[in-house]
């Protein structure tokens, strides 16, 4: 291939880092969701969708970057509390599909509420002011806010780490994941962890949204894809890992942007291939519990 | 006296007609007006290019407005059925089924995508009846498509490629790297492009082929500069273009390279806004800064205007108006309804409805006209509307396009 | 009025061919009926797996799509008559739910679902890329049925009463073929592991290998109204494919009653009828069906004809 260069190659695998970010937050957000309440949210991709307009809508409406970036989970996770009290509650305990099913539902209906909301053209997506433009990393010329995207997730993926693993809040959590008859026991309101936890993971959905959306064109239609691409980086990472959550969006992405550099138009087939090889050896998923799932 | 029953009308009508409708034994009380000629328009009004859609279906109507303003044929009204094929080719087939079928529509327009006019023009094309795509492909116009009954009113990638080609490579270099949609429809503008390319020594570094609707195109984007082109040729379409055209800005490449696209869809440049698009230069079908030169085109816009509340009418839609219209007169220089004669008349047409003087190629039905070229301006904008500048037409003229034999048409 | 659902349960094939064969005079048009039997059967297949099973498949349009892709190759490529054509579909997609099926079950419970989906988006992009041969993005054309004969007669695929009779022929054979199944000491087994996997295995029954061939058996069911609809609107279009038209076989199966016999078919003819009727009023047909659905799923989740069913005490299964 003409023009290989080291540089090329570390460029590229800078991208897939980024690219790698977006996956691997929306992976965990899923993966809370499933870890503490046993149901697929299907509609995650419409969350997602709906953090990326109400972000840029936001941000253009304030002018604010930062103001956009604190509203937008706080929203998408508020819409996810109302979700789960009035949709998805009155579904436990009938059977492991229907949560999913609804969530499915739900999606249709979120995107043609955005459609309306926001006109069915979608918004042109604006990057944030001083975070335009490229900077010397080295090795070329990376564009500054995808350097700030990696910095913002790992940040986001460290507090939600801090939340779970050092905070009470988040002892209750794991606790109710683990065991939650025990939890209840002890005196615990499993509802409200349930609704608490459901909202986390719609916010973190939210939140990828808007941090992908000056990266990318916002339209009614952009979590389609995204919902099944989250699914193969749950797969690949291992149903109920967050760790895996995390290390498989890095993986999916950098396995995206280094196809696209020698195979360009295999490059989406190219996840789903790396799912259906992690099926094959290990489909439990790279860090998933043995026997737990497959 | 005959009621003028508008679209909105209709719908009402239908609307009481479906439920009664639902028990067959009765007569579909809106069908009851059997004299008007039908026009059924098959248009993605949901989906991502839903608002090129609904130009196009604002542009049909004032067309269908004109003609009946004007008398009619006969007496005999035009309506227009409206119907979404929500850009989904199976949706598409479905729905002129339903047209043909159910509706008794006397003519076919529409479709806004490659994939939608091929499954309306084969559901057409069995069922015998007169098809107007307003919307681009080559592969239309190929002898495997086509029929007698498929008419192209749109610009096709060979033309409008060819005439970005020709314009830019004297005036930018040699060479090239193509950012292409992986379907057919980017793969023709990337075939067209190095056709006319070709004949003025252009060399291509790299097809760089991304997925249809990708959202992401960082991927590509670091081997784009490594290549260090001296023209970057985005061969994909609406969304994809918005989202190319921003990450290339992001990227930095506008630096070191002229980004151009062979199709600079007016509504993309209005979703992508001035700073993403700053400097790129793209083909187009129309555009309404015409009307500065081309009297048809000021007629057009002012008619537009006034029945649309001062907006302007984009690319598309303008395909619309022209592709309604072009049918509506070909019934009335041929004094009939019938298929075959209307067909005719069609062939012979020679129009001038918004863009200057066009005609109809007799082996391929495709509409001969001129391409135009623009370039997208962030500075020194009149209203949200003045987005380009016009930089060249290319004249109308059969030597651009594909040749009859070469398209697989016999002699 | 009790003794007469139990009839029609007692006697489903017959009931259902008898209605069928009427079905196309009281729809507003052939095509639309059409489309209910192609999509009726799709969503049967699916739930032979879903609603017997137990398993919820998001891949199911993998087979739609393999059914309808190879019937129009084999047509358009290779001058086949439809006869073959169809056959040629069928098996395909059996083939294509056999792979798919190896790879799934060896998953569990929800993420049984999240798999199927990602896999039948391979398919997906398989017969993308396959563009010389599909037609890629713009879908496969030209897929004709000449005018043939029966006995002599000469038989205009074209007409459309035509057309969905000949359809009817090839649904009344699947729908029977599926009455078998679920009569089978197969069946009884299907419902078991649906029950309770653990002990349906404790009883030593290969859990594994029935939900496998039940995979494969709801593929080729779904492959044939694939193959179907080919012939049907003379494309194929890549859509077929998309999780979102899988996400279509379950919707009509929990709306007409999942586990039922005649349940997905009438989820079919309703959703299809309901999306005819509403997109002429409003374009946000997608909001509708969305609020819909979940309307069914939280409160009438056993679907239009399991509510109805429950409601008059019929007994589920027949002879």
């Amino acid at each position: 291939m003409t023009g290989l260069t080291f540089e090329l190659l570390c460029m590229q695998l800078l991208t897939g880092i980024a690219l790698g970010s977006i996956y691997a937050l929306l992976a965990l957000g899923l993966c809370l969701i499933f870890g503490m309440l046993n149901v697929v949210n299907f509609a995650h991709g419409a969350f997602f969708m709906v953090g990326a307009f109400l972000g840029i809508y936001f941000l253009g409406v304030t002018g604010n970057f930062w103001f956009s970036l604190l509203l937008t989970p706080i929203l998408t996770g508020c819409l996810g509390l109302l979700t789960e009290r009035f949709l998805v509650r009155p579904l436990y305990g009938r059977g492991i599909d229907y949560p999913l099913l609804l969530t499915f539902g739900l999606s249709y209906v979120l995107i043609e509420v955005m459609r309306v909301t926001f006109g069915i053209e979608g918004l042109p997506s604006v990057t944030p002011e001083g975070l335009g433009g490229t900077v010397n990393v080295g090795i070329g010329y990376f564009p500054k806010y995808r350097l700030f995207l990696i910095a913002a997730t790992a940040v986001i993926i460290f507090g939600v780490w801090f939340f779970i693993q050092k905070t009470r809040y988040g002892l209750i959590i794991k606790a109710g994941a683990a065991d939650q008859e025990i939890v209840k026991v002890l005196g615990v309101d499993i509802a409200k962890v349930w609704l608490l936890v459901f909202a986390l993971g719609c916010a973190i959905a939210g939140l990828s949204g808007i941090l992908a959306a000056p990266t990318r064109s916002v339209n009614p239609e952009m979590g389609i894809p995204i919902l099944a691409e989250s699914f193969v980086v749950t797969v690949v990472g291992g149903m109920g890992s967050p760790v895996g959550a995390v290390l498989a969006g890095l993986l999916v992405g950098i396995v995206y942007s280094m196809t696209s550099l020698f195979f360009p138009s295999l490059s989406e087939l190219s996840i789903f291939v790396l799912m259906a090889v992690v099926l094959l050896i290990r489909p439990q998923g790279l860090f998933g519990k043995a026997g737990a799932m497959g | 006296m005959k009621q003028k029953v508008t679209n909105q009308t209709r719908r009402k009508v239908l609307i009481g007609g479906a439920t009664v409708a639902s028990t067959p034994l009765w007569l579909n009380v809106a069908n009851a007006q059997a004299d008007t000629i039908k026009i059924g328009f098959p248009v993605p009004l949901t989906g991502p290019f839903s608002a090129e859609a609904q130009d196009q279906v604002k542009a049909a109507e004032l067309a269908i407005k004109e003609f009946n303003d004007a008398g009619g044929f006969n007496g005999r009204k035009a309506e227009l059925l409206v119907r979404d094929d929500k850009l989904n080719p199976g949706e598409a087939a479905t729905r002129t089924l339903e047209l043909i079928e159910k509706d008794k529509v006397n003519y076919v327009v529409g479709s806004l995508s490659a994939a939608t006019q091929l499954s309306i023009n084969a559901v057409c094309k069995e069922r015998k009846i007169l098809f107007n795509s307003i919307s681009q492909s080559d592969a239309i116009n190929e002898a495997k498509d086509w029929s007698v009954y498929t008419f192209h009113e749109a610009l096709n990638p060979t033309m409008t490629a060819g005439a970005l080609a020709r314009y830019s490579i004297p005036r930018f270099g040699k060479k090239i790297v193509f950012l292409t949609a992986d379907y057919a429809y980017g793969h023709e503008m990337v075939r067209a492009f190095e056709r006319a390319g070709k004949e003025m020594g252009a060399t291509t570094l790299a097809d760089i082929r991304h997925p249809l609707g990708a959202s992401d195109y960082s991927a590509f984007l670091p081997r784009i500069k490594a290549l260090n082109p001296d023209i970057l040729v985005l061969c994909n379409f609406g969304r994809d273009l918005v989202n190319a055209a921003k990450q290339c800005t992001d990227f930095g490449l506008k630096s070191s390279m002229k980004i151009m696209a062979p199709v600079l869809l007016y509504t993309a440049r209005l979703a992508g806004g001035p700073e993403a698009f700053e400097g790129i230069i793209g083909g187009t079908s129309y555009y309404w800064g015409l009307e500065d030169r081309i009297p048809t085109a000021k007629a057009f816009n002012d008619a537009f205007r006034k029945m649309y509340n001062g907006s302007v009418p984009s690319d598309y839609g303008a395909l619309g108006y022209a592709g309604v219209k072009s049918v509506l007169a070909s019934v009335k220089i041929a004094k009939s309804t019938e298929t075959m004669k209307v067909v005719t008349a069609m062939e012979n047409l020679k129009y001038d409805w918004y863009k200057g003087p066009e005609y109809y190629r007799k082996c391929d039905h495709q509409a001969v006209q001129t391409v135009i070229i623009v370039e997208s301006k962030s500075k020194n904008m009149k209203d949200k509307y003045d987005v380009f500048n016009i930089l060249t037409i290319e004249p109308t003229t059969e030597k651009n396009m594909r040749s009859c034999a070469e398209l697989g048409h016999k002699a | 009025m009790n003794s007469f659902f139990q009839l029609v349960v007692r006697h489903r094939v017959l009931a259902s061919t008898l209605f069928l064969a009427i079905f196309p005079f009281i729809m507003p048009y052939e095509a639309l009926a059409i489309n209910i039997l192609i999509f009726g059967l799709f969503a049967m297949g699916f739930n032979l797996l879903f609603g017997y099973m137990g398993l919820l498949s998001f891949g199911h349009a993998a087979f739609l799509g393999a059914g309808s892709y190879l019937t129009g190759i084999s047509i358009v490529h290779y001058g086949l008559p439809w006869g073959a054509a169809i056959l040629i579909g069928v098996i395909g997609a059996g083939i294509t739910g056999l792979i798919m099926g190896f790879l799934a079950i060896r998953t569990r419970g929800i993420y049984f679902s999240m798999v199927t989906l990602a896999l039948g988006q391979i398919i997906y992009y398989l017969f993308y890329k396959a563009e010389s041969l599909t037609g890629g993005e713009n879908g496969l054309r030209g897929v004709r049925v000449d005018t043939f004969n029966i006995l002599g007669i000469p038989v205009d695929f074209l007409n459309p009463l035509v057309k969905y009779y000949i359809i009817l022929f090839f649904v009344v054979i699947a729908i029977w073929f599926i009455s078998r199944i679920l009569n089978s000491p197969l069946g009884a087994v299907m419902e078991a592991i649906r029950e309770n996997e653990k002990r349906a295995s404790a009883c030593g029954f290969d859990v594994a290998r029935t939900k496998l061939l039940v995979f494969v058996l709801s593929a080729a069911i779904c492959g044939l109204a694939g193959s179907l609809r080919a012939l049907h609107l003379s494309i194929v279009p890549i859509d077929s494919l998309h999780y979102l038209q899988s996400g279509q076989a379950v919707m009509m199966s929990i709306l007409g009653g999942m586990g039922t016999f005649f349940g997905p078919f009438i989820g079919a003819a309703v959703m299809l009828y309901l999306e005819d009727v509403v997109t002429t009023f409003t374009k946000h047909w997608m909001a509708v069906i969305g609020i819909v659905f979940m309307f069914f799923v939280l409160f009438f989740p056993k679907g239009i004809w399991g509510t109805i069913l429950s409601k008059l005490h019929v007994q589920q299964d027949s002879k």
